[in-house]
């Protein structure tokens, strides 16, 4: 089994790379992780992760700066049904549209727009910066025996701009900050978490281990 | 529910715990690499390393601390000291800090920050602040940027100043009171209020914690989004846990997973 992890010049991409590793060294089958921007071994791995920090726009460009990728990867997940997982920007790209700064195309796998929080009480800063808990919405493999809800574990998020899903059957879980904000989405064999899996120590680990596991 | 960090810091030179760490037993207490896993363990929410290394040929070392780090250590890292150019901080993001933290080359030169976030994306970009309170003659008191550990006095206003590198991109401010800076009499509160108040975005408060009530009046009163604090974890006068329990009792939205 692989796990490609799409190197696209994003940020984050050590410390995704170091936390499935991790976690896939605890696996019974054993997985291989690599990060790679060809996206030939992207189109035959078995599970794609595809990270992202900074601006929409600007992941997006970087994404379409790699020759291919951009195809491999919706072939493999929406033709081969291959398990995909998204993290902050890289889930936000899986939207209809990023309105960050100014309107660009996403994926288009999970109808909605990715726009800027508005947390009700002025006092809440801009970013989300911090650690929240999640409220499931809908019930979903890579959630499993994950205690979540007010007294539940914590994630790590640090956005300003979330994904405001059309439809709420797509929505795994939203946290609250102000007002409801987009933690999770799913739709067929791709996920995606706004917060960070990589940074949200024994949570995110446990998460990301699920993920491997995950065979839909 | 969101929740209130507590933030330990490790002062790092040439790759080294500046004093070392004590509240746990580590193999080698001097190890910043060891201290991060410990913290990690403990339940901190974010780990920040300052790298006081003096010399350009030295700074390698941290490099290699932020990546051993962020092989064992899965929550966020801040890194600050020494960030000068947009190099510098491609290499510790890639090396696995998720945020670095910019002091004096803001202050010489506030497009850094305007070009940091445009490239790395603002939730990255964390402008410290080290500010001090100056005696004005006729006029009431005020706070002025200070650079170099406090030394240098640039004649800028504090509040001013945060104001301008939060419109230019800082997604964060790490506040430090020289005033208070080692003193464990506590944040200076009104600096902190100003500060957090004037501000979008999340504030830091930093400098001068000598007891966990300090911490509870960081965010009470101080109206910090978070606290950073060094010496009372290091030598094991209080435990990261302890620290949020009492925050808890105080009142405070703190998290405590196991």
């Amino acid at each position: 089994m692989t796990v490609a992890i799409v190197d696209y010049g994003s940020g984050n991409l050590h410390s995704a790379a170091k936390a499935f590793e991790r976690a896939a060294r605890s696996m019974e089958e054993p997985q291989k992780v690599m990060v790679t921007r060809d996206p030939d071994a992207v189109f035959r791995a078995d599970r794609i992760v595809l990270p992202g920090v900074g601006a929409f726009a600007d992941c997006r460009r970087g994404l379409d700066a790699v020759d291919g990728m951009l195809e491999a990867m919706t072939e493999a997940v929406r033709v081969k049904a291959r398990p995909f997982f998204g993290i902050c920007v890289g889930m936000q790209l899986m939207a209809t549209r990023g309105k960050e700064h100014v309107t660009t195309d996403g994926f288009n796998w999970i109808a909605g727009d990715v726009e800027k929080i508005s947390p009700r009480e002025e006092n809440l800063k801009i970013p989300h910066m911090g650690w929240n808990t999640l409220d499931m919405l809908r019930e979903h493999p890579v959630l499993e025996r994950l205690p979540l809800g007010p007294k539940g574990l914590h994630a790590y998020f640090v956005h300003s701009f979330h994904l405001n899903a059309s439809n709420d059957a797509d929505v795994l879980a939203r946290a609250d900050y102000g007002g409801p904000v987009t933690a999770m989405v799913g739709k067929d064999t791709a996920i995606g978490t706004q917060f960070h899996p990589e940074k949200s120590q024994r949570f995110g680990l446990a998460l990301i281990s699920n993920f491997l596991k995950w065979k839909p | 529910m969101f929740k209130v960090r507590v933030i330990p810091c490790l002062d790092v030179k040439d790759g080294r715990v500046v004093k070392g760490v004590n509240f746990v037993d580590l193999r080698d207490a001097g190890d910043p690499v060891e201290a991060a896993i410990a913290y990690d363990a403990a339940g901190a929410d974010e780990l920040c390393f300052l790298d006081i290394t003096a010399t350009h040929e030295n700074r390698g070392t941290m490099l290699d601390v932020v990546r051993r780090t962020a092989e064992a250590c899965f929550m966020p890292v801040t890194v600050g000291g020494g960030v000068r150019t947009i190099d510098d901080i491609k290499t510790l993001l890639r090396s696995g800090a998720d945020k670095v933290s910019i002091n004096s080359a803001a202050v010489s030169n506030r497009e850094f920050v305007k070009q940091a976030a445009e490239k790395f994306g603002e939730q990255c970009i964390v402008v410290a602040i080290d500010a001090k309170r100056v005696k004005r003659g006729g006029g009431s008191d005020r706070w002025e940027i200070f650079t170099h550990g406090g030394r240098n006095s640039t004649g800028i206003d504090a509040i001013e100043y945060a104001q301008e590198v939060v419109s230019l991109g800082a997604g964060e401010i790490l506040l430090t009171s020289m005033d208070r800076d080692g003193t464990r009499q506590g944040f200076d509160l009104p600096l902190t209020q100003a500060i957090a108040d004037s501000v979008p975005v999340p504030v830091i408060a930093s400098g001068g914690v000598g007891n966990l009530d300090h911490l509870v009046d960081g965010i009470r009163e101080g109206h910090a989004t978070a606290v950073l604090a060094a010496s009372i974890f290091h030598f094991g006068e209080f435990t990261i846990r302890q620290a949020k329990e009492h925050m808890i009792r105080a009142g405070l939205p703190m998290r405590l997973d196991p």
